[in-house]
């Protein structure tokens, strides 16, 4: 991708309140906070398994969820910490889930990649790339078939883009008219494969009009931009019934899991990107719009220091479920109650 | 005589296939640039070039698909599939076409194809990377599946895969690949296609394959210093079955433990328990036993994990109970 095309993506119209910039910032710096935090915590031992930080990322999520009405449903894929802690799952719940701990969202069952909460309308944290997107058509169909007005927003990166459930899932969702925005997170790889060596045709919103489906790009760094382009195709779907594909254009700024040697791309790639890291570049407008003083980002620091510090003292704190449980909810022990 | 890891076996193993013959190709997501998600491939694609080391994008059921329509035209493919999960979306096309055109064509098709994939559980990546689902493919008439349990089998195995007409699926178990041993030349007489005794016992038959191996070898020495010999049988080849070796030691053992890291409803285990009932009931002196893997999804906790699967200490107990008359001596007491 051209970093033209990054340049021409319109700003952000108008500003919101200043209480919404500063939730923003709020949740921008709670994520980024957290994640590198969530690394220490691996590089101790405390967090196991996989874990992909979405370091670089956070505008995406941050500013597509702002936009979002607390009904409205969330799937996402397996770098998603950003999409639960904007959608307010307690940082708390989700560390200690990292912890493998009782009190995590998911018991512990779950781990990093499988954050759900049903009282949140997430479901997931889906580790199998591209295994979301049907599912969003399918919450998106039982909301149109029982007349609910929700939206289902669902995160993909642009390596699903190549799976046929990709493919699958934009044709039904535009087939059967179904509600939903599928927000592709383009961060240019997927694992160590770079966009134009797995597209074909690497403009991915366009392949939104395969399936005559409506689409637009964002500069996936700016979360005012993120907020202005999915409060605008939210609207649209909400008020058409209508999927809606937005592409959002990012980067990841660290390896694709804990650990990988990076071959696949040029270090001055990834120290370009960074010059447009979302956060300072967020804070910076922030601070020359007047919206923030030093003493106020100094207070939201302290205020997500001090939520995280918590977040893993009680998460190492936190008992682990009885191994007597290992079968627990595997199987419902009756008929389930009707989901909302 | 070289040490090397397991890793290391299967990369030399592709390595070995690709500058043997011209028309074996190597495809995969990220097999060529990242050098494979478990490393096997690196360096190939410097040495071997883009055209026969192939990225391809996340699309399994397509790359998958073209492997077999390519091994159709001539070319031997080896299709690289991160994990056995993933191989999920590739499923249509390795049962649907893979396993049935030969036959569906009256034996006019011929798919020479090796998709490898990496399975097991272990690393604490919870329910949708954990899964053991060889039998999945074991089930399936048309495939041959193979399983590399030794540094040796990871290293040798993947040529007489290549030079078997039909399609085979080759298994790793992900937490096989940083396992050291010695490695020899190819053994004369190297056959993959039949299960092998790891280790030789007269009281009790431990069956298994894979990364239930080291367990079962493991639970064997403890056994050793109770006075329990028992002898350990790796399958290797998952289909079709090596019976002959799984009867012939238990006509003389006597004795039965299945293990198996999938989980136990319709798994491995219940096939060679009931090929032993079929053929040698008779010969029985208790009822088989099976150690198999919690009936739940792979927890990402890891004590739940850990309880989840067949460890050392299972097997060892699961054989102790089967060969009562020798526990007695041993009667220190037990953790499960
Ligand atoms: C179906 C499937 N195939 C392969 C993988 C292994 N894998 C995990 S992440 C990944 C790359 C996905 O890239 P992208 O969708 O762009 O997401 P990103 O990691 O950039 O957030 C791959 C190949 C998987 N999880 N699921
Ligand atoms: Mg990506």
């Amino acid at each position: 991708m051209s970093e033209a095309a990054i340049a021409s993506v319109p700003e952000a119209e108008a500003w919101p309140a200043r209480e919404r910039c500063l939730a923003l910032l709020r949740q921008m710096l709670l994520v980024r906070r957290f994640e590198e935090r969530a690394a220490e915590c691996y590089q101790q031992g405390l967090i196991r398994g996989f874990l992909h930080l979405g370091i670089g990322q956070e505008a995406v999520a941050v500013g597509a969820i702002a936009a979002l009405e607390p009904d409205d449903r969330i799937v996402a894929a397996y770098r998603e910490h950003g999409q639960a802690l904007a959608r307010g799952v307690p940082a708390a719940s989700v560390m200690a889930e990292m912890f493998g701990k009782a009190t995590g969202c998911c018991r512990g069952r779950g781990g990093s990649m499988h954050l759900f909460d049903a009282a949140r309308r997430l479901y997931g944290g889906n580790a199998i790339v591209a295994g979301g997107l049907p599912l969003a058509c399918g919450l998106a169909l039982a909301d149109r078939i029982l007349g609910r007005p929700h939206v289902t927003a669902c995160f993909f990166g642009d390596g699903a883009v190549a799976e046929g459930e990709f493919h699958e899932s934009l044709n039904l969702a535009a087939l059967w008219v179904l509600p939903v925005l599928f927000l592709c997170e383009n961060n240019l790889y997927a694992m160590g494969t770079r966009l134009d060596r797995h597209q074909a045709m690497a403009d991915i919103h366009r392949k939104g009009d395969a399936y005559a489906m409506p689409h637009a790009v964002v500069d996936g760094m700016d979360v005012l931009a993120v907020e202005a382009a999915v409060r605008r195709a939210v609207e649209q779907v909400r008020g058409t019934g209508r999927p809606f594909l937005l592409e959002a254009r990012t980067y990841r700024f660290r390896a694709h899991s804990m650990y990988d040697a990076e071959l696949y791309r040029p270090r001055e790639e990834v120290e370009r990107w960074k010059q447009r890291d979302p956060l300072p570049l967020f804070i910076a407008r922030l601070q020359d719009g007047g919206r923030l003083d030093d003493a106020a980002l100094a207070a939201v620091e302290a205020e997500v220091a001090a939520e995280i510090d918590a977040a893993v003292a009680a998460a190492q704190a936190a008992a682990v479920e009885p191994v007597a449980d290992l079968l627990r909810d595997v199987v419902a022990p009756s008929s389930p109650e009707p989901q909302t | 005589m070289t040490r090397i890891t397991y890793r290391e076996a299967v990369r030399q193993g592709l390595r070995e296939a690709l500058a043997a013959d011209d028309r074996v190709v190597l495809v995969g997501e990220d097999v060529g640039r990242y050098g494979g998600a478990y490393a096997c491939s690196k360096g190939l694609l410097d040495e071997f070039g883009a055209e026969r080391v192939r990225d391809a994008p996340l699309s399994e059921a397509a790359f998958v698909g073209a492997g077999i329509g390519a091994a159709l035209a001539g070319l031997l493919p080896i299709v690289e599939i991160m994990t056995v999960n993933f191989s999920l979306l590739a499923l249509d096309q390795i049962v649907n076409n893979a396993a049935t055109l030969r036959h569906m064509s009256g034996g006019q098709m011929s798919v020479p194809l090796v998709i490898r994939m990496a399975t097991g559980a272990g690393r604490q990546v919870a329910a949708q990377h954990s899964h053991s689902l060889e039998v999945w493919y074991a089930h399936v008439p048309g495939l041959k599946v193979l399983a590399a349990a030794t540094v040796a089998d990871a290293r040798w195995m993947l040529a007489a895969a290549l030079a078997d007409p039909n399609p085979v699926i080759l298994f790793e178990h992900a937490l096989l690949y940083p396992v050291e041993d010695d490695v020899d030349a190819r053994p004369a007489g190297f056959d993959p296609w039949h299960a092998a005794i790891r280790r030789p016992g007269r009281d009790a038959t431990i069956v298994t394959y894979g990364g239930s191996l080291p367990k079962c070898l493991a639970a064997a020495e403890t056994l050793a210093g109770e006075g329990i010999d028992a002898e350990v049988v790796d399958l290797r080849c998952l289909r079709p079955l090596d019976v002959g070796c799984v009867l012939e030691s238990v006509a003389r053992t006597h004795r039965a433990v299945v293990v198996d890291e999938g989980w136990k409803t319709c798994g491995l285990g219940a096939e060679i328990s009931a090929t032993i009932a079929e053929e040698r009931l008779y010969e029985l002196d208790a009822p088989v036993a099976r150690v198999c893997t919690a009936e739940a999804p792979i927890p990402y906790a890891q004590h739940l994990e850990t309880a989840a699967l067949p460890s050392a200490a299972r097997i060892a107990a699961a054989v102790r109970d089967v060969v009562p008359g020798k526990t007695a001596a041993a009667a220190a007491p037990r953790a499960e």
